[in-house]
């Protein structure tokens, strides 16, 4: 969902494993849907992970407890593997969350949270470890993230790094712009390119 | 720099966005049912048409069963999606290859196979496995459904430029070991991150060597290891492949994009980001033993133990192994298998159908297990029935089905059910993948052969 980002500050909900793949975050079969409709993605994040095979919740499985909470997903390192599905990205929307913190993105999946309003934010190893233990001391602790000054911040411990985003793609969060508004601005560039091909 | 990737990336650039991404002219998207309607419907409401129709082509292949194809698909929400996208290609003024017509079958496999993969290119379409037309000596790579919309809007993306990495494969691959078992020992070094952020051209003799069904195998795979997409810079063997397909230029048309696509080769002293070489004597036949690609090894290798594991990824790697119902230090060999499926964009062409032919030829499916073989298209369907491959397999034991993804996975009604082993001539092992609680191992036609004969897992150099 288009929406303006400026200062998010959050708890967390945290999900230390490694290598999350796109099937796990919305399995193959809810991908059937003809609309955009977040918020049945959102009923179906982490779906096998989330509820057994009789639709029960998963009393292990970190969204089924109510100690953690919040906008912020934090999440191990090569989030979003696999396959292109955008319908994960509308499914961690569509849930609620407005920030993933990772030490690492697939690529796919990264753009694909950006094309929607979510924002992947990448931190160091350190980082990332730091943050798990601060949640697992404190599930209340909370993260500030700055967009304007693209930094995030344990506010358990201070610590704060500096995260990377192009000023395009900045400026599209904070205005909330897609990409498609851009680019029907400049049909005359493409129309150019034609000639020249 | 002056990479074969820097020139097709470059002669592609509608203009460079101040402290921001490329955009960068599309020559062929691809659609398919299960990433496009929201992309459609977003076009809808922005009252648009497409900029370029005549550079799309849709057909469904997610969703359509493997049998029965002349009858309406009884899932109705599979119905409504595929349904769909025949309205919304009529909609939209573009091509589309629908179930039963001579054209359809998976979208990976319908473009190199009719000359609409062509060297030189910028692809693109809602899906992963993009990276497959690479083969082509294509710069081809997955997006999302918001890119597929702007590509339908404005024949364009905006895209950051990936760096660039050359994997060489040298010297020669022994008996038994197949693109498929490159590509698994590929990811099996570099992890399934490893690539991340790269565009990777593979090179060396082994790739030279390759057929264009084992390049488009190998370039299929490039996003398992992270990669944005792969490709193979095109000669002789892609010439040949392309001559004379339905779409490929013709007469006049032909010489000219001959002449083109003769200049597609990185320069000499070409520089790439990273540089990676491996010997292809290293490699073995391959099966993974986790729920990620990259956890693979030779066949006769043993699953690693713990130690070897870093301690951040160890409570992933058990989670991995207790729902693949294995333990570190255990070998796969010998396990019994419950089903074996041979296709996808992966290994659905015909020299997979081939491989694993001429394992099977004059031995009989093993009792109790399930196979379900699945060509790629209606087009290798067809050569698989003119070289009398289908008479090798009804011999043997096994049908026939048609075309579609299957259960690569798992969309129609193609799934391996809960605590079920299926060796797999896909793409993707992970959890639920071929459906919940399924179990899968990655490997090459000519293992899933030997298992699908053994009903256990073989080493299928013993069966060649």
């Amino acid at each position: 969902m288009k929406q303006k980002f400026d200062i998010i500050t959050s708890t967390c909900v945290p999900l230390p494993l490694e290598n999350v793949d796109t099937d796990q975050i919305i399995p193959a079969r809810f991908l059937k849907a003809t609309t955009r409709d977040e918020k049945f993605f959102g009923d179906n994040l982490f779906r096998d992970w989330r509820y057994d095979k009789d639709g029960q919740p998963r009393a292990d499985f970190v969204l089924n407890d109510p100690t953690y909470g919040g906008e912020i997903l934090v999440a191990g390192k090569n989030f979003g593997s696999g396959s292109s599905r955008e319908h994960a990205a509308w499914a961690i929307a569509g849930y609620g969350f407005r920030v993933v913190i990772s030490s690492f993105f697939a690529d796919i999946h990264k753009n694909n949270e950006l094309n929607n309003f979510v924002l992947p934010v990448v931190v160091s190893e350190d980082f990332l470890a730091e943050l798990f233990a601060s949640i697992k001391a404190d599930p209340k602790m909370q993260v500030r993230v700055d967009v304007p000054n693209q930094t995030v911040t344990n506010l358990a411990t201070g610590r704060e790094e500096r995260f990377e985003i192009n000023g395009y793609k900045k400026y599209c969060l904070m205005n909330a712009l897609d990409d498609i508004d851009f680019l029907l601005e400049n049909k005359d560039k493409i129309e150019a390119w034609e000639e020249r091909h | 720099m002056n990479t074969l990737f820097d020139k097709i990336w470059d002669a592609h650039v509608v203009q460079n966005v101040e402290d921001g991404p490329t955009q960068l002219y599309i020559d062929r998207l691809y659609c398919h049912e299960v990433t496009s309607p929201q992309a459609f419907e977003g076009m809808r409401s922005r009252g648009l048409q497409c900029l370029r129709p005549d550079h799309i082509f849709c057909m469904p292949d997610h969703n359509t069963p493997t049998h029965d194809q002349d009858k309406p698909i009884e899932d109705p929400v599979s119905k409504k999606q595929v349904d769909t996208l025949a309205k919304n290609a009529a909609d939209f003024g573009l091509a589309h290859f629908g179930m039963m017509n001579k054209k359809n079958g998976i979208i990976h496999v319908v473009g190199p196979e009719r000359g609409l993969s062509l060297p030189g290119m910028t692809i693109v379409c809602g899906d992963s496995h993009t990276s497959t037309h690479g083969a082509m000596g294509a710069v081809a790579f997955g997006i999302g459904t918001s890119e597929v919309e702007m590509v339908l809007a404005s024949q364009c993306i905006l895209q950051q430029k990936p760096k660039s990495m050359r994997i060489n494969i040298n010297g020669k691959l022994g008996k038994g070991v197949t693109a498929k078992d490159v590509a698994l020992y590929l990811m099996s070094k570099l992890t399934t991150s490893g690539a991340t952020g790269y565009f990777v051209e593979y090179a060396g003799d082994v790739v030279k060597n390759l057929t264009m069904e084992g390049r488009l195998t190998l370039c299929n795979l490039s996003i398992e290891m992270g990669a944005r997409g792969g490709f193979i810079a095109p000669d002789e063997t892609t010439f040949a492949y392309i001559k004379g397909r339905e779409y490929a230029p013709k007469g006049e048309d032909w010489d000219k994009a001959l002449a083109y696509w003769k200049t597609l080769k990185s320069g000499e002293d070409a520089v790439f980001d990273k540089e990676l070489s491996f010997d292809g004597a290293d490699i073995e036949p391959m099966v993974t033993y986790g729920t990620n690609p990259g956890m693979g090894m030779g066949i006769n290798e043993h699953i690693p133990s713990l130690d070897t594991v870093p301690e951040s990824s160890r409570v992933s790697y058990i989670k991995s192994l207790d729902y693949m119902g294995f333990a570190p230090g255990d070998q796969l060999l010998g396990k019994k298998v419950d089903y074996v499926f041979l296709g996808a964009c992966t290994n659905g062409r015909i020299e997979d159908f081939r491989a694993f032919a001429s394992i099977v030829k004059g031995r009989k499916k093993a009792d109790g297990l399930v196979a379900w073989l699945v060509p790629g298209s209606w087009m290798v369907d067809e050569q698989i029935r003119e070289e009398g491959l289908d008479k090798v397999l009804e011999e043997a034991g096994f049908a026939i089905r048609q075309p579609g993804c299957s259960a690569c996975l798992a969309m129609n009604d193609d799934k391996i059910p809960a605590g079920k082993l299926s060796v797999s001539t896909s793409n993707r092992n992970f959890e639920g993948r071929q459906g919940p609680g399924a179990r899968t191992v990655l490997a090459s036609p000519l293992v899933a052969a030997a298992a699908a004969v053994t009903g256990v897992i073989t080493d299928p150099r013993n069966l060649i």
